[in-house]
């Protein structure tokens, strides 16, 4: 990837399912590095299929996605996982934290499968659940935490391999007011410090307090692509 | 169709993978128990009922006439126990000639010696003779002969040259005896006429008693018999349980084993259907709700459930019950017909019962989760989510964590700690499947001994047959000679060739003879050796090898013929010359179903018969080059009359069925138990497929994601392992003496002690290798599954 290059590189994109009308249609998007992108749309509009063509855990029936300079579109299943390990983070909407692993151990666990080498992985850990305030929980499990504090685990967990890309999907759709706040913050700090993120959301506040540039689309196309020249908070 | 009906039916087409590891598991259990219960009744049944029918001697007893007279035996059948007896018949021991030609022997061919026995009808209280062919003996100069023994018709003349005057017999009729009590029947007076003139004098005694189930029973007769006359009078028995042993051997050796298939078997079933039913019960809980929510009663639901286990166990069973009966047809062979009754099979009511048991053992294993589903609250069924984490095996986790291994492999390692229940059933069947590898492969091995070290003189790689009608190598003895002999080579002659022969490493010769000895009916082969025969010693089960004269070998089965035991005497006679040998070993071999008597060639001289070698062993010293050797040797023995060949076995042909159903039936007990592993992993990996969306989402590869789930059974396999292995080694230790005990012989310990520290290593990692095949199929699900899809999955 030149430094120029843009970090998500989207051409004419097409997913069909069957017989079905498009869920997305030739979506064509590019995304710099630094950039925070909310994309919004009503259930049904194509967010999550978007989100799964950049993750690389669905593939377009036509056109190419290109993600940190690899083509993910026609990726293996192997080279999609090394993919995912190192290019990208996702966070979701329900934490998707694996409930039987302490929080250090759902953190360590992007870098483990990577084969990080231990004691690496151990101090990024500890640096991350730091940065993010979430350090007094590191022996709990996952189910004595609240939504805010287990989201601020996946997205710890998401940070793990120093990913250019941040993937979040409806990050606060779980959550309460107070802890979807908070995590309304933790991206726009993140992003603040020069984390590339694209988040799918229903929630215009955080799309508004975070994302430097909202895409909206409907029936599986892009019908706004806004640059948000006002000031987020930062 | 009715609702519960078709809930049934969408049951078992929704999981084709369950239902066919029912139908297997049945099919195994129900083809090895109705092999197993049919060989046991069918086996016995034809003997049983000829011994019924012709009110068979439980007991024939000879009695020495030198010791004992007619009267003294007559008195006998009034001993306490004695239900009815026939006798005293005078028997003889005599070598008939062929006096006429027939299609199976010219004339003038000497056959080996009979027991004639003077009757003068074929009836009486005890062992009605049935005639097969032609008539009862009425008069002197007619003799009647046994069925399957001289291959003779009615109207056929045989000589008696040892008997006085030389006479010549006509057959008049064939019978047959359940328990062979004869070799040939004549009239008391003709027999009479043919003993010898002072020479030894023999009667037979036929008893049945009030109690004669069992063999201590009837040795306990047998004393009372022996008590009844004067010390040593009573020379020989053999008892009706000795006779059906002999008769059914063949097919009663296939029984232990195969019990013990069908048992575990059986075992396995009850389990694997557990696991099976229990885990359409955990997976269907909303469809349980669902259900109930229509209105179906617990009962309807609890019949469901077991329904949906018995439809494919019952085609198990069919299938099982055809297979069983086709394999019990090569099996059970010509066991009926040696009766003259109809060909054995399976009883109809094995057919019925052994189904029967096993559906009842898959209900019984079905109702308990069929049980729970039925008691399952409607309301929490129908809003059940995705399985929740027990919160179980996290210190295991934890600790998993902490190993150098890969990730992958530590969440792997930790995963039956998370649902030990599942865990435990998942290592009972990998147990079970590693336990039938032991003992598969140690019954193989121990029938691979049994056929290597069965035949007699098969330790030298060459064999010089010297001429005098010896059998060819390899082969069993043959009881009835076809010609007259070839005369032997010169031994001196062929000795000298075998050791100026480069490359003979030793040699010992060997001479044989058909006489009679005390105790068994018939003649008893002898093979008797001369030279150094200790490196070609069949394996020893008990006391020891010949070192001298006057000593012979037998197996069990002859101990057990001749009511004898080692360090016992046995008398051999031919031509009225009679032989003493002492019993110094008991032997394992096959040769003539078990029944030659091994001795020293001074022990034939004795009896006054040719003790020139008709054949020798040979064993050549290693790196020779076996077909130069023969070809250099049989150059030398061209100009003395000898040929050398190699040795090579001959393979028996119960024993290559035996390999053969061992093979299968432990590939089906092995399979099953890893389609009962594949099942698990299965239901685990469903059970799991949020978290493995969550793992593969955060970039585990599909090689991590086999690996981890590979791993996840791996430790159960090999624990499992662990503990298979001495209980395969129990379950063979205990079955493989009974199987010899059914044939009448001692297996030697050395054809049971066959797991070596190699075998049990490999055998070890047979757990390990059955989980991980039966988890490899769904591992590779997992590893494809799609990742977006798992995310969504509630």
């Amino acid at each position: 990837m030149t430094a120029t290059a843009p970090v998500i590189d989207i051409r004419d994109a097409t997913r069909t399912y069957g017989e079905g009308p498009p869920a997305l249609a030739d979506v064509t998007l590019s995304v710099r590095a630094g950039e925070a992108v909310a994309v919004l749309g009503p259930s049904g509009s194509g967010k999550s299929t978007l989100l799964n063509l950049i993750a690389g855990l669905d593939r377009p029936s036509a056109g190419s996605v290109t993600v940190a300079g690899l083509r993910v579109d026609g990726m293996g299943e192997a080279r999609s996982a090394e993919f995912r390990r190192t290019r990208i983070g996702m966070v979701f909407q329900f934490f998707n934290l694996l409930d039987d692993l302490t929080v250090t151990d759902n953190v360590l666990l992007p870098a483990q499968l990577a084969g990080l080498p231990r004691a690496e992985a151990r101090r990024r850990a500890a640096g991350l659940l730091e940065r993010l305030r979430i350090d007094r929980y590191a022996g709990a499990y996952p189910g004595r935490l609240s939504g805010g504090e287990r989201q601020r685990v996946a997205v710890a967990r998401a940070l793990m391999n120093r990913p250019a890309l941040l993937l979040a999907d409806e990050p606060t759709g779980a959550l309460d007011t107070a802890s979807g706040e908070d995590v309304r913050e933790l991206l726009t700090e993140l992003n603040a410090d020069g984390q590339t993120i694209l988040l799918v959301t229903h929630d215009l506040r955080l799309a508004e307090s975070c994302a430097t540039r909202t895409v909206e689309l409907v029936d599986g196309r892009v019908v706004r692509d806004t640059e948000r020249t006002t000031a987020v908070t930062r | 169709m009715s609702a519960l009906g078709k809930v049934v039916r969408a049951g078992i087409g929704r999981r084709r993978l369950q239902t066919t590891v029912m139908i297997l598991t049945t099919l195994m259990a129900v083809t090895a128990s109705v092999l197993a219960a049919g060989l046991l009744v069918a086996a016995r049944a034809p003997f049983d009922h000829a011994f019924a029918q012709q009110r068979g001697a439980h007991l024939t007893v000879q009695f020495d006439g030198t010791k004992v007279t007619a009267r003294q035996v007559g008195a006998t059948a009034h001993v306490s126990g004695v239900s009815a007896a026939s006798g005293p018949f005078r028997t003889l021991s005599l070598r008939p000639r062929t006096a006429s030609a027939s299609d199976a022997l010219p004339a003038g061919v000497d056959l080996p010696p009979l027991t004639v026995v003077g009757r003068a009808d074929a009836g009486g209280r005890v062992d009605g003779v049935r005639l097969v062919a032609g008539a009862w003996a009425t008069r002197p100069g007619q003799i009647v002969a046994a069925y399957g023994g001289m291959p003779v018709q009615p109207g056929a003349r045989l000589t008696f040259p040892s008997a006085p005057g030389g006479p010549t017999l006509t057959v008049v009729g064939v019978a047959r005896s359940v328990t062979g009590t004869a070799d040939a029947w004549v009239t008391p007076a003709q027999a009479e006429a043919l003993s010898a003139r002072g020479g030894p004098v023999s009667y037979e005694m036929l008893y049945r008693f009030r109690h004669a189930g069992t063999d201590s029973q009837v040795a306990a007769d047998r004393a009372a018999i022996a008590a009844a006359v004067p010390k040593g009078a009573l020379s020989g028995s053999r008892s009706y349980l000795t006779v059906r042993q002999q008769e059914t051997a063949n097919t009663m050796a296939f029984v232990p084993f195969l019990a013990a298939f069908g048992v575990l078997g059986l075992l396995l079933s009850v389990l694997v259907i557990g696991i099976v039913v229990s885990g359409a019960v955990g997976a269907a809980t909303r469809r349980i709700g669902i259900l109930k929510s229509l209105g179906f009663t617990p009962a309807q639901v609890v019949r469901a459930y077991v329904g949906q286990a018995l439809v494919p166990a019952g085609v198990g069973c069919a299938l099982g019950l055809v297979l069983g009966n086709l394999l019990a047809v090569p099996v059970l062979g010509d066991v009926g017909t040696a009766f003259g009754g109809p060909g054995a099979s399976v009883p109809v009511w094995i057919d019925v019962a052994v189904p029967g048991v096993a559906l009842a053992l898959v209900a019984g294993a079905a109702l308990v989760p069929a049980l729970r589903a039925g008691r399952l609250r409607t309301v929490e069924a129908i809003t059940v989510g995705r399985t929740p984490g027990t919160g179980r095996g996290r210190l295991a986790r934890r600790l998993a964590g902490r190993l150098p291994v890969p990730r992958a492999v530590g969440l792997g390692l930790a995963h039956p700690f998370a649902r030990p229940a599942r865990s435990a059933t998942t290592a009972a069947a990998v147990a079970f499947g590693a336990a039938t590898v032991t003992f598969g492969v140690g019954l193989a091995l121990t029938l691979g001994a049994v056929q290597s070290g069965r035949m007699l003189d098969s330790a030298g790689s060459v064999v010089v047959t010297a001429g005098g009608g010896q059998a060819p190598p390899g082969a069993e003895a043959v009881p009835a000679g076809g010609g007259p002999d070839a005369p032997k080579a010169d031994p001196a002659g062929v000795a000298a060739a075998l050791r100026a022969q480069h490359g003979t490493s030793r040699f010992y010769g060997i001479a044989q003879a058909e006489v009679s000895a005390s105790g068994v009916t018939g003649a008893t082969t002898v093979v008797a050796y001369q030279g150094d025969t200790a490196w070609a010693a069949p394996q020893m089960v008990s006391g020891r090898w010949l070192d001298g004269p006057g000593q012979a070998v037998v197996t069990t089965r002859f101990l057990k013929a001749a009511g004898i035991r080692v360090g016992d005497t046995v008398t051999l006679t031919e031509r009225g010359r009679r032989a003493s040998v002492r019993i110094v070993g008991e032997a394992f071999f096959t040769a003539d179903q078990g029944m030659e008597l091994l001795t020293r060639t001074s022990t034939l001289a004795e009896l006054g018969l040719d003790a020139t070698p008709g054949q020798y062993g040979v064993q050549t010293k290693p790196g020779t080059d076996l077909a130069r050797y023969l070809t250099s040797l049989n150059a030398a023995l061209k100009p003395v009359g000898a040929v050398a060949q190699a040795n090579t076995a001959r393979t028996s042909d119960v024993i290559v069925t035996m390999d053969a159903l061992v093979g299968t039936l432990t590939l089906m007990l092995v399979a099953v138990a890893g389609l009962g592993v594949l099942n698990t992993v299965v239901l685990d990996t469903r059970d799991r497929v949020h978290d493995l969306g969550i793992l593969k989402a955060l970039g585990m590869a599909p090689r991590q994601t086999v690996a981890m789930v590979v791993t996840s059974v791996a430790g159960i396999g090999l624990v499992a392992g662990a503990v298979a292995v001495p209980a395969g080694v129990a379950l063979h230790r205990y079955v493989t003496p009974l199987m010899g005990d059914a044939i009448g012989m001692t297996l030697p310990a050395s054809d049971i002690a066959v797991y070596h520290a190699p075998a049990l290593a490999a055998l070890g990692c047979g757990g390990l290798a059955i989980a991980v095949l039966g988890a490899l199929l769904p591992a590779g699900w997992a590893a494809r599954t799609d990742t977006a899809r798992a995310l969504r999955t509630e």
